[in-house]
């Protein structure tokens, strides 16, 4: 196994609106940004992760390729899912041997529809998008099937959104108020953000990554497993895949700084911490996490790019990066950074 | 000059008269005993029945068995969400629940609507059958949405009857026409009983001797009724334990011209009565018993009084 590590990470400064950029100008500053931080121009291999029904519009992620420069031709791929699945494919991609380097990125204006119409049309064909089920709906079943103490799940969405006020490129949101639900057990607070964004990370392996970055976050253990799309065939109160990514990944072979997580939901976060053996101590989303600033398709990939910084800016010897993809936590991929191998 | 806010163009994705899917054997087996209104789930080779049916075992990977098992139509109700604003595209117009539904006789739960009425109806193993709809087609939609099982129906009740009040209460309620309390003493145990009786439930003997007492009287025990009632003044309202003087057994009776919360044991009433002309063969002649404004009597002392 070749050693691969995160050596820059860039994002957006989120919004929670359409400021006017379309995906290429959301994405130019923060590739630009990695290029910079690097010194690298070109990339032994490239991937992306997008969504085309956020944009209304097949093969969307093409006309993002602008913002790379993909001529002369470049060694290129995209995954209909969040960056950070992207990043599972560029770090295969590095293991082959014949290439040192990767850019990813991952991009969304969940702005521009209704996401919780365009998340039923992820669901199965013929049981679930009929009925209409949408992505409020579904995590409502899931945080009543947890039964996660109302206290508790305030509390994580208090913490998210002042961790999300003290972060630059969060949104900024007010502490969580009112008795109203979206659908019950959930109240509007619990549901991320929608919000633009995107974001981009170099990786690069071996002795490449010692060159550019001073502190590499090194990947030492990377994997990711789904479990059956259909709700019902689930334990929704648990999440079995996540735990047996986390243990592929190695969450638990040493003791965890932080842990950036992937948390749509308020009551994701409880869930999540179980199945990845996190302790109370663990802390979890300093930056805010999806909760304080949810730009799809990239929201993944910065859980990646946050606890790498805090390993590369020395903040943090040991951090745990999740992303998820799919109705009520189907897929999960876990990622362990490290500052040594 | 940039504007300040950015151009916008409204947008829509389509596939107009709807996408076209093959289902495959298992899923269109599913569908097509839907349209027949039969449930049905596909076995797994480990013995487990899918509802609604996968081509594979979500355990193993393995592809299910060609067993088909009818299930439900009932079942059971294991999370819900309730949903108070339902969405243009929600199977219903009113608040309703999503729900994981056990079919009886499947081993996974199935995901659909359930018409409750209100959230309160909705509890862990809530037991639901499915509406069907009119005309069904082979679509997960042939369910309507799912109603709670009958569990609990109202039953009118209601018999008439001619009621006599029989010789003591109809003389007690003569007295109280006229404005007295009557009550009867016996000649055995001397003991004074209000209403008046016709014999003594101490010692059996007959009772021939009619007394008048007091319409005045101290409160032994009450109670702060919060339920309505249509005899009751107002809510709360209190009933009493009444003895009056004079008298050896207490009278049960309204209070009234007080607030609740300063009634007591000891405190001294009185009668109101209706004007004589409004009067009838009732107890409604007494409005309610209200504090003379007395000092308290000393219960230990006025228990008994007349003996």
């Amino acid at each position: 196994m070749r050693d691969v590590a995160v050596v820059a990470f860039a994002q957006t400064v989120h919004t929670g609106h359409d400021a006017g950029p379309a995906e290429p100008e959301l994405l130019l500053p923060v590739i630009d940004e990695v290029k910079r931080a690097t010194g690298l121009k070109r990339f032994g291999f490239t991937c992306s992760g997008s969504c085309d029904y956020l944009a209304g519009a097949p093969f969307s992620f093409v006309s993002a390729l602008d913002a790379v420069g993909a001529w002369p031709p470049i060694s290129e791929s995209h995954v209909e899912m969040d960056g950070a699945f992207a990043l599972y494919e560029a770090w295969v991609r590095l293991q082959h041997g014949d290439i040192d380097t990767a850019l990813v990125y991952g991009f969304g204006k969940s702005s521009m529809s209704d996401i919780r119409e365009i998340m039923t049309l992820q669901l199965d064909p013929y049981y679930l998008a009929p009925l209409g089920l949408d992505q409020v709906s579904y995590a409502a079943l899931q945080a009543a099937a947890v039964n996660a103490d109302r206290a508790a799940l305030d509390e994580i969405v208090r913490r998210s959104r002042a961790g999300g006020r003290a972060n630059p490129y969060a949104l900024d949101l007010p502490d969580p108020a009112g008795e109203e639900f979206e659908v019950e057990p959930l109240r509007p607070y619990d549901v991320a953000p929608v919000t633009d964004g995107a974001a981009a990370v170099v990786l690069a392996a071996g002795d490449r990554a010692r060159e550019l970055a001073g502190r590499p976050a090194w990947i030492t253990g990377i994997a990711h497993r789904a479990e059956p799309h259909y709700l019902g065939m689930r334990d929704l109160a648990r999440s079995v895949s996540t735990a047996e990514a986390g243990r592929a990944a190695g969450v638990g072979k040493g003791p965890v700084d932080v842990a950036e997580l992937h948390t749509q939901f308020s009551h994701e976060e409880p869930i999540l911490r179980e199945a990845l053996g996190l302790s109370a101590d663990v802390m979890v989303n300093p930056s805010g996490g999806p909760l304080a600033a949810n730009p799809v398709m990239a929201t993944g990939l910065i859980r990646i790019g946050e606890a790498a910084r805090r390993i590369l800016d020395g903040s943090a010897d040991r951090a745990v990066a999740h992303a998820t993809s799919g109705p009520c936590l189907q897929q999960n991929l876990v990622a362990v950074l490290d500052q040594s191998l | 000059m940039p504007s300040e806010e950015p151009l916008v163009a409204a947008h829509v994705l389509e596939f107009p008269g709807g996408y076209t899917r093959t289902t495959g054997p298992v899923i269109g087996r599913f569908l097509t005993e839907l349209r027949d209104r039969r449930l049905v789930g596909v076995r797994t080779a480990g013995g487990r029945v899918l509802v609604p049916p996968l081509e594979y075992d979500p355990d193993t990977g393995e592809p299910v068995t060609e067993e088909y098992v009818e299930v439900g139509p009932a079942g059971t109700v294991q999370a819900w969400a309730w949903v108070g604003s339902p969405r243009p595209g929600h199977p219903l117009d009113r608040p309703f629940a999503w729900a994981l539904i056990r079919l009886d006789g499947a081993d996974t739960a199935l995901v659909h609507a359930v018409d409750a009425g209100s959230r309160k109806a909705l509890r862990p193993g809530l037991r639901v059958r499915p509406r069907w709809r009119a005309a069904t087609s082979g679509h997960i939609t042939d369910i309507e949405c799912f109603l709670p099982e009958v569990a609990s129906l109202v039953a009118p009740v209601r018999a008439e009857y001619r009621v006599t009040p029989g010789r003591a209460l109809t003389r007690f309620l003569e007295g109280v026409r006229d404005g007295r309390f009557v009550g009867g003493r016996c000649g055995e145990c001397a003991a004074v009983y209000v209403p008046y009786r016709v014999s003594c439930p101490a010692c059996g003997s007959v009772i021939e001797e009619e007394v008048e007492v007091a319409d005045t009287g101290t409160v032994t025990t009450f109670a702060i009724n919060n339920l309505p009632d249509p005899r009751a003044p107002e809510v709360p309202f209190v009933s009493a334990y009444v003895l009056l003087d004079g008298a050896d057994t207490p009278m049960i009776a309204l209070i009234g011209g007080v607030p609740a919360h300063e009634v007591r044991q000891g405190m001294r009433v009185r009668a109101v009565w209706l004007p004589p002309e409004e009067r009838t063969l009732s107890m409604a002649n007494v409005k309610w018993f209200e504090p003379t404004g007395e000092p308290d009597a000393d219960l230990d002392e006025s228990a008994g009084g007349a003996r």
